[in-house]
């Protein structure tokens, strides 16, 4: 699935420290039934959170109060648990959002979202705390996202927080490269393990 | 002396190449797929003009979206008929076997792949469903994944995966009368909340595991999910080996006894160290229900609502938001308040013994007025299997109708929602805010308890109504 490739992101941030955001609420089950990538799945980002019954946008909502281009989406605990549909992650990049800090991920959205092109970067306390008042103080403070750099930084440079990312997956980002291609690269190696694999 | 866990063992036999970032080509035995989460990659198959390159090795089924009534009429909603003609067509280009509505094998995902025979211990297993895990009950390595990787499975039958860490969490001694699987799974996830399992495989072992049948290893090892693990599963043994002698699938007569003995070393060395250990005594698991809006929100089932003070500050957010979702004030009992709907069935209480479960204990009684039943076995063979054992009588002579089989009211995709605000006491394996219909209020409990509501329609202990 092609994206965009990630360098260094420099963007305001929405707030939403919400824990156990789980991906039914990131994009709820009726609005899967898509056949294709093409749907913009960025539409239906958060429906039920973000709109009422009725189709109005929810003004106190997190995407509503602070409506603009974000890029970076800040999250507290175990964001993306729950089901596997990687619709959650399409409808986080089809909204415009490339970055996602949380205080921590679940397993399966973490791949997802990297293999759609959203770096995730899990934030320890005190950091999350701290960017956390700072975009509720001030909804206009520019976050920096330096992924070659592996780190974030706020407060005009002030805060510097490093990040660990496995090389492989980073090179990826940087590059727009999904590891399907790199599978299909190496069918010969497989083919070959195959023939030593008795299994059934 | 050797000591490495089954996982270890499963996997290594499964690595194709580990990578300089540790991270391994992984080789996938079985791949199953379903019509929600497979459209995209066959586009990206064909935008890319690649095959599937193991087709014998996946097999598709429709499930997610179809409905539970009529189903030999053309399904009503045009954007869920449209993605099962995908599926149709998608599976008939690239050659992969499809068990549609038509079809007598039709179910959901992880209630057939067993009760077919196609899963088998020791295998690697995936789908685009979280609850693969289900399929650990055999000693597989099972579990879910995104659309991109289906079709990474599709197009070189082999996934990028980083080794996960192991968990070994042990249940000793008996359980008690009226409590099931979906109580010890609901009772782990009360303890160890949503993410107590991330970045883990668990192995489930003990005397308590051992004792239950293979229908209640899949419900622990679905909900191993909800735990935040990659899956979870048991070692395999006689239970296991019997369940699978004979099914369309299973090794034949003359490759069964070479099965056996491969089956039979599937097994934690007695030395093997895992990173997180965990104890739980059987006796001191009650019926389990949920009240909030993640399935480790449980409690016992006549205990009360925790107040805010009996929680940790990080938890009292959360904890307070689901709350007010579901209408219940803190330390109040939820034995005896009110309920609207019952749902039994999904891949978590979908199978015969589920079913046997609910209508052992609804026999001679009479569903509540209030209440609303959807009663919907996981697949056809289940259907049909409680259909020959008069199961569908029984629940017709009480008022309740048993429905064709999916995933139904799981997750609302079909037309089997709850409407906003009602209460559904649900034997599935998710009450998320609008799991089962916007607005719906879901408590997750065993089909037990499932039918205990049903007849009393109210929160009620099932063990008042077993003998
Ligand atoms: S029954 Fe529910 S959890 Fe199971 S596969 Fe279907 S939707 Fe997923």
């Amino acid at each position: 699935m092609a994206y965009e490739p990630i360098n260094t992101i420099t963007s305001t941030v929405i707030p939403f420290p919400v824990d156990n955001v789980d991906t039914d609420q990131i994009i709820p089950a009726r609005f899967l039934k898509a056949t294709s990538r093409d749907a913009d799945f960025g539409k239906k980002l958060f429906a039920d959170w973000r709109y009422t019954p009725g189709g109005e946008p929810k003004p106190e909502f997190a995407l509503n109060k602070f409506a603009g281009n974000s890029s970076i989406l800040l999250a507290g605990e175990n964001f993306g648990c729950g089901s596997s549909r990687e619709h959650a992650a399409w409808a986080l990049y089809d909204y415009g959002f490339r970055v996602v800090l949380a205080s921590s991920f679940a397993d399966i959205f973490k791949t997802n979202a990297m293999n759609n092109g959203i770096l995730v970067i899990p934030l320890p306390a005190d950091i999350y705390q701290d960017l956390l008042n700072e975009i509720q103080q001030n909804p206009n403070t520019q976050v920096k996202v330096d992924l070659p750099g592996k780190h974030i930084s706020f407060r005009n440079g002030l805060v510097q927080h490093g990040f660990d990312i496995n090389p492989f997956r980073s090179q990826c980002l940087q590059e727009g490269l999904d590891l399907l291609d790199f599978l299909v690269a190496r069918k010969d190696q497989i083919i070959k393990f195959e023939q030593n694999y008795l299994s059934f | 002396m050797s000591n490495k866990t089954l996982f270890d063992k499963i996997w290594d036999k499964h690595e194709v190449m580990l990578l300089e970032d540790g991270s391994s080509v992984l080789y996938i035995d079985r791949h199953y797929i379903h019509e929600v989460t497979s459209p995209q990659a066959f586009e990206g198959l064909k935008k890319r003009r690649l095959s599937v390159f193991r087709p014998e090795r996946t097999f598709a089924t429709a499930d997610h979206n179809v409905p539970t009534m009529n189903q030999d009429l053309p399904v009503k909603d045009l954007e869920s008929r449209n993605q099962l003609s995908a599926l149709d067509s998608n599976t008939k280009e690239f050659g992969i076997p499809l068990y549609d509505l038509s079809h007598p094998w039709n179910g959901i995902v992880h209630v057939i792949g067993p009760e077919l025979g196609l899963t088998q211990p020791g295998m690697t297993i995936v789908c685009g469903d979280s609850h693969t895990s289900t399929h650990g009950a055999f000693g597989t390595i099972a579990f879910g994944i995104g659309t991109s990787e289906v079709e990474m499975v599709m197009a070189s039958q082999c996934l990028v995966q980083l080794r996960p860490k192991t968990m070994l969490i042990k249940i000793e001694g008996e359980l008690n009368k009226g409590v099931t699987a979906k109580d010890i799974a609901l009772y782990i996830l009360s303890q160890i909340g949503t993410n107590g399992g991330t970045g883990h495989f668990i192995e489930f072992a003990g005397s308590a595991i051992s004792s239950l049948s293979i229908e209640g290893r899949m419900s622990l090892c679905n909900m191993s999910i909800e735990m935040g693990a990659r899956g979870g599963f048991v070692a395999p043994d006689e239970k296991a080996f019997s369940y699978l002698k004979g099914r369309e699938f299973s090794p034949d007569s003359s490759n069964w006894n070479q099965s056996l003995d491969n089956w039979k070393a599937l097994f934690s060395d007695s030395g093997a160290v895992f990173d997180t250990q965990l104890s739980y005594d059987a006796g001191q698991i009650p019926p389990m229900i949920t009240f909030g809006t993640n399935p480790g929100m449980g409690i016992p089932i006549n205990e009360k609502i925790p107040r805010k003070e009996e929680l940790k500050d990080s938890q009292t957010d959360n904890f307070l938001k689901a709350l007010k979702y579901m209408d219940f004030n803190e330390g109040s009992s939820l034995e005896g308040s009110s309920v609207d709907y019952v749902f039994l069935g999904s891949c978590t209480n979908g199978r015969i013994e589920d079913i046997r479960d609910f209508v052992s204990l609804i026999k001679g009684h009479k569903k509540a007025e209030n209440i609303t039943a959807l009663i919907v076995p996981g697949s056809k063979q289940v259907e049909e299997q409680a259909r020959r054992e008069g199961l569908d009588k029984t629940l017709e002579q009480a008022g309740f109708e048993l429905r064709q089989p999916g995933c139904s009211a799981c997750l609302a995709m079909n037309d089997d929602k709850i409407p906003a605000g009602k209460y559904c006491v649900s034997t599935s394996n998710r009450n998320f805010e609008g799991r089962q219909g916007p607005g719906a209020r879901t408590l997750l409990a065993s089909p037990f308890t499932a039918a205990a509501a049903a007849i009393t329609g109210v929160v009620s202990d099932p063990r008042k109504y077993l003998y």
